[in-house]
């Protein structure tokens, strides 16, 4: 399977020029830009590990690349993100978001019925690589 | 027209017994400035044949806020000169003779706080069914930050709903489920299942989807949930289903709404024809069990699209923003459904700004300050299709709901391809638009390359690329492109 979340999931992966791209629309917007990466893709994990700090200060797009590059030499087999932060009142949130690095298998996620009273069911989705621990899960 | 002078009557003469006009008994006061903390309403009035317009727009005032039909003695008993409502302009509406623009202050003490229904009662209450007037329409209405504050707003707003889905950066994307009468739980959860498994953020239910003999409200909500939580699993990404909760009753409404919380539903909806202090409740419980409140607007043509009577749909969105809903539709332009571009930018910019400034051509008449309300996420649906893509991501940026239902369903290869070929064409846009392409005018190239690794998407521009739905609009702005100040 493919996780689809962040905002390009149903395009082909991008590449490096591409993601450049993209990176620098979010400088020009003002936005700070920030890596992280998980091995527990599980659509309600939030807190995904980060790589560094944003980078606040940073105004060129080739500066995140290698940030990007560094990243994927210590955590290639995971999940990375690359996301935009507006720090601007009234949103002071992320702006975008998006998948630059996969595993090469990705297993996906079971989902586990409880059944309830009547025909209420309590659902669980759960991930097949969290069956392991950390840093075992997609090496 | 304006310069017509004060005809106030003052001291005994005032109060002596019998019918008096309007404009004599203090609601036409063209030297009065309105105050920050006053509520403003501009009111399109159309007099019968040889009604004086400043008589009429005086009645306006005078019916919408203190006055009956005669003199009254109890007048002075009150502090009447401070509750009267106060025409302070009335100009000529560009364009359409026999039509005024008439400006009414109300002072704050007029309106109980946080309260729509106090708020329609008093401006809208009585005054549509007055005889000396041909037609009225309110325009548009100024809220002081004093009064917005009464208010919840919106029960989680567009930031944190975006926060909790985990989506950011383009537009969210939902289809209504179709045929919007008839399915059976199963099947319906069906359809459910294929549109978010193909790619949509969310399905809906529309608005007279409530619980009939073909399906029972909690048949359909437990069928959605299993395809929601199925559909989940299968993408790795949040999803969800407008359940519409709108039932007979409050309890009704609240019981169905409970059931969608326990089922694990992260969105409920509702129908504007429950009304507004419904809604309100509403927005509250939403609130407390942290809940995305779904508004369809269900109605409101009646009473928004022909512009000289009615409240048009600016106000309405207004109302709602205040009341606390966090998605609301507001048109699309493109579609199958009534809306003036222009128009319907200006109800875009009040759900999703925190600053509205006056915008004639937008139809906006006042500033008006939201005092960090949450915003409301606008929803665009019906009849709009893929090939639209780069036309929507244009008109309304990222901060809106895309609903193709059709444009999903009626798909030639089913539902799940159509809701790929939708979110891929959207990726695609968004993409090529943050990548510095001239995407409004290569928007069919972008879509074309886009479906040279998506045969859904190619299917779907085959089918429906040329389908547009061009008709005059009927609420088409009336101004003149010079500076009008607006008071």
């Amino acid at each position: 399977m493919r996780i689809t979340q962040g905002c390009f999931s149903f395009l082909p992966d991008l590449t490096d020029d591409q993601i450049e791209s993209q990176v620098q629309y979010c400088l020009d917007n003002g936005w700070a830009v920030n890596l992280e990466f998980t091995d527990d893709p599980h659509p309600r994990n939030t807190f995904w590990e980060m790589w560094g700090l944003p980078m606040f200060d940073l105004k060129d797009a080739k500066g995140v690349l290698m940030e990007l590059q560094a990243c994927r030499k210590v955590y290639g087999d995971r999940y990375i993100r690359l996301s935009a932060f507006d720090a601007s009142h009234g949103w002071e949130s992320v702006r975008i978001s998006f998948i630059v690095n996969r595993p090469q298998n990705e297993d996906g996620f079971r989902l586990e019925r409880m059944e309830g009273r009547g025909r209420e069911q309590r659902y669980t989705t759960r991930a097949y690589a969290t069956d392991k621990p950390e840093g075992k899960r997609y090496s | 027209m304006n310069t017509q002078p004060s005809q106030t009557v003052t001291g005994k003469d005032r109060y002596k017994s019998g019918v008096m006009e309007y404009r004599k008994m203090g609601y036409w006061e063209p030297d009065y400035t309105p105050k920050e903390t006053d509520i403003i309403a501009c009111f399109r009035v159309s007099p019968q044949d040889g009604v004086d317009p400043i008589e009429a727009s005086a009645a306006v005032a005078g019916e919408s806020s203190t006055a009956t039909w005669t003199v009254v003695w109890t007048d002075r008993l009150t502090a009447s000169e401070k509750y009267r409502g106060k025409c302070y302009r009335v100009d000529p509406v560009p364009g359409a003779p026999g039509q005024y623009f008439a400006y009414i202050a109300y002072d704050l003490d007029l309106f109980e706080s946080g309260s729509i229904a106090n708020l329609s009662a008093s401006i809208i209450g009585n005054v549509f069914g007055f005889k000396p007037l041909k037609a009225l329409r309110l325009e548009d209405m100024r809220f002081p930050v004093a009064y917005v504050k009464t208010y919840q707003g919106p029960a989680t707003g567009i930031v944190v709903e975006r926060e909790r889905l985990d989506k950011f950066g383009r537009p969210l994307l939902g289809a209504t489920i179709k045929p919007k009468l008839g399915l059976s739980g199963r099947n319906y959860g069906r359809v459910v299942y294929e549109a978010l498994k193909g790619g949509l953020d969310f399905t809906k239910d529309d608005e007279n989807i409530n619980s009939q003999p073909f399906m029972h409200w909690r048949e359909r909500f437990l069928y959605c949930m299993e395809a929601v939580n199925r559909a989940q699993a299968m993408s790795g990404e949040i999803k969800g289903t407008y359940l519409n909760v709108t039932g007979a009753t409050m309890e009704d409404m609240y019981e169905r709404a409970e059931f969608a919380k326990e089922l694990g539903s992260c969105v409920v909806m509702i129908d504007l024809v429950i009304g507004y202090t419904a809604i309100q409740s509403m927005a509250k419980w939403a609130r407390r069990n942290d809940m995305i409140l779904h508004l369809h607007r269900a109605g409101h043509s009646t009473y928004t699209r022909q512009k000289t009577h009615g409240v048009s749909f600016r106000v309405i969105a207004k109302w709602m923003r205040l009341a606390g809903v966090d998605h609301i539709h507001a048109g699309t332009v493109v579609g199958k459904l009534e809306g003036d571009p222009a128009t319907t930018i200006g109800y875009y910019d009040i759900c999703r700004e925190d600053f509205n400034p006056m915008r004639l051509d937008h139809g906006i008449f006042f500033d008006q300050h939201w005092a960090s309300m949450n915003k409301v996420m606008p929803v665009a649906s019906g009849g709009i299709h893929a090939g639209q893509m780069h036309q929507l991501l244009n008109l309304f940026g990222d901060d809106v709901v895309l609903q193709f239902g059709g444009g999903t369903i009626g798909h030639p290869a089913g539902i799940h391809a159509g809701a790929t070929a939708n979110r891929v064409a959207l990726e695609a846009m968004v993409f090529a638009r943050n990548a510095g392409r001239d995407y409004v005018n290569e928007g069919p190239t972008i879509l074309a390359e886009a479906a040279k690794t998506c045969t859904p998407l190619r299917q779907a521009l085959d089918v429906w690329g040329n389908v547009t739905f061009n008709y005059a609009s009927t609420d088409q702005l009336d101004y003149v492109p010079t500076a009008q100040v607006a008071g």
